[in-house]
């Protein structure tokens, strides 16, 4: 094992330089270390200007994704151990402009997530003195496996399609907008088919399937994308073969 | 709509790359996703083949032979060969890609993934040989 390893790490200072720099640091290597650990060191040990996010550690809070060597993951389960003998490569998320070293800018993609309606539109308004709206296992089953996204966005910085058409709407967003339409407590489906449907909807989508290979969650947004194209064909058959069914 | 829309006034300048033209050969599944786009080039291939197939046919009996003639050159030996290669491996993918997008259910029970995908083959397989016969029998 050796006793330390090398982090080539992105910087960016917007007040200082026109274009990024790679800057080396080299941090004790431990076995148990992740490089968000290696990171930590970096900024209280080293280096206390370096500027990255995170907040969990544990998976959850989908704040520290980066590229480690070229391949978007979280650096908070990323072990040191897996890139020996190193160096190991960290810059930000591809595809998002860069505000400060590993910062990347997130408003798209908040924009683009509120535009799918993320949340439960349901057909009738029940007064809460009624209670929950309540679910079957099975029902939630249904929905389930896409309400494991954590918004870390590692699916866009895999997408060579939002890399070269930044309109379009993207994984994550397709994936949560299916979280709520395959809920049998939600009505909203019509509302969302607008959105996902449009010019930067899931036509854009190529399936490079790149999205769900990287994903932390196994989310699959390939597959949320690549079945929504068949209801959004069928819906829009129906349409036509059937006006009246509208 | 802007994609931006928010905090613009006091953000610093930000620093945007473009993704480079042959960003597909660094890695290996972008690279394997490119070759898949262009085997489609070899399904229209295809179709154009059967489409001058076809008007030899209505031509008469003489362009017809040219057609067959040709058809047995090396060049177009080599050129459907090549062809075949790349519309079996566009099938295969395309198939076996068929299950991301259909979630059937029996009930409540989900059908698996290799029942879709085994499905499709085995259509695949039998239109196939339904062809065949009728190429090589009638």
């Amino acid at each position: 094992m050796p006793e330390t390893i090398t982090l080539e790490v992105f910087r960016y200072r917007p007040e200082e330089e026109q274009e990024p720099t790679f800057q080396s640091y080299e941090v004790p290597f431990r076995k148990d270390w992740v490089v968000l650990d290696a990171l930590n060191h970096i900024k209280d040990e080293i280096d206390g200007s370096l500027s990255y996010r995170w907040s969990c550690r544990m998976g959850v809070c989908g704040s520290c994704g980066m590229m480690i060597n070229g391949d978007a993951v979280l650096t908070c389960a990323a072990f040191l151990e897996t890139y020996l003998p190193g160096p190991i490569r960290v810059e930000p998320l591809a595809n998002f402009p860069v505000v400060r070293d590993l910062v990347i800018e997130m408003s798209d993609f908040m924009e683009k997530l509120n535009r799918v309606s993320p949340w439960i539109i349901p057909a009738e308004e029940k007064p809460v003195s009624e209670g929950e709206y309540l679910q079957t296992p099975d029902e939630l089953e249904d929905y389930k496996p896409y309400s494991m996204c954590i918004n870390c966005m590692l699916c866009y910085s895999a997408c060579p399609v939002f890399g070269l058409e930044p309109g379009f709407i993207g994984p994550a967003a397709i994936a949560i907008a299916q979280r709520y339409n395959l809920d049998n407590r939600d009505a909203g489906n019509e509302q969302r088919m607008e959105v996902l449907s449009d010019d930067e909807g899931i036509w854009q989508c190529t399936l490079v399937g790149e999205c769900s290979a990287v994903c932390p969650k196994s989310v699959d947004p390939a597959g949320a994308i690549q079945r929504y194209k068949v209801t959004a064909t069928t819906e829009w058959w129906k349409s036509k073969l059937m006006p009246w069914s509208q | 709509m802007s994609h931006y829309p928010r905090y613009k006034k006091y953000r610093p300048r930000v620093y945007s790359k473009r993704m480079p033209i042959f960003w597909w050969v660094r890695k290996w599944p972008h690279a394997r996703f490119i070759l898949r786009e262009l085997t489609s080039v070899f399904v229209a291939f295809y179709a154009i083949v059967l489409l001058l197939h076809v008007r030899s046919l209505a031509a008469g009996p003489e362009a017809y032979a040219n057609f067959m003639a040709w058809l047995q050159t090396p060049v177009a030996l080599a050129l459907h060969t090549v062809a075949l290669v790349m519309v079996l491996y566009h099938s295969i993918t395309w198939f076996s890609l068929a299950p991301k997008a259909m979630v059937l259910r029996v009930g409540r029970t989900r059908i698996p993934g290799w029942a879709i995908a085994g499905a499709n083959f085995a259509a695949w397989g039998l239109f196939s040989l339904i062809l065949a016969w009728i190429v090589l029998t009638v």
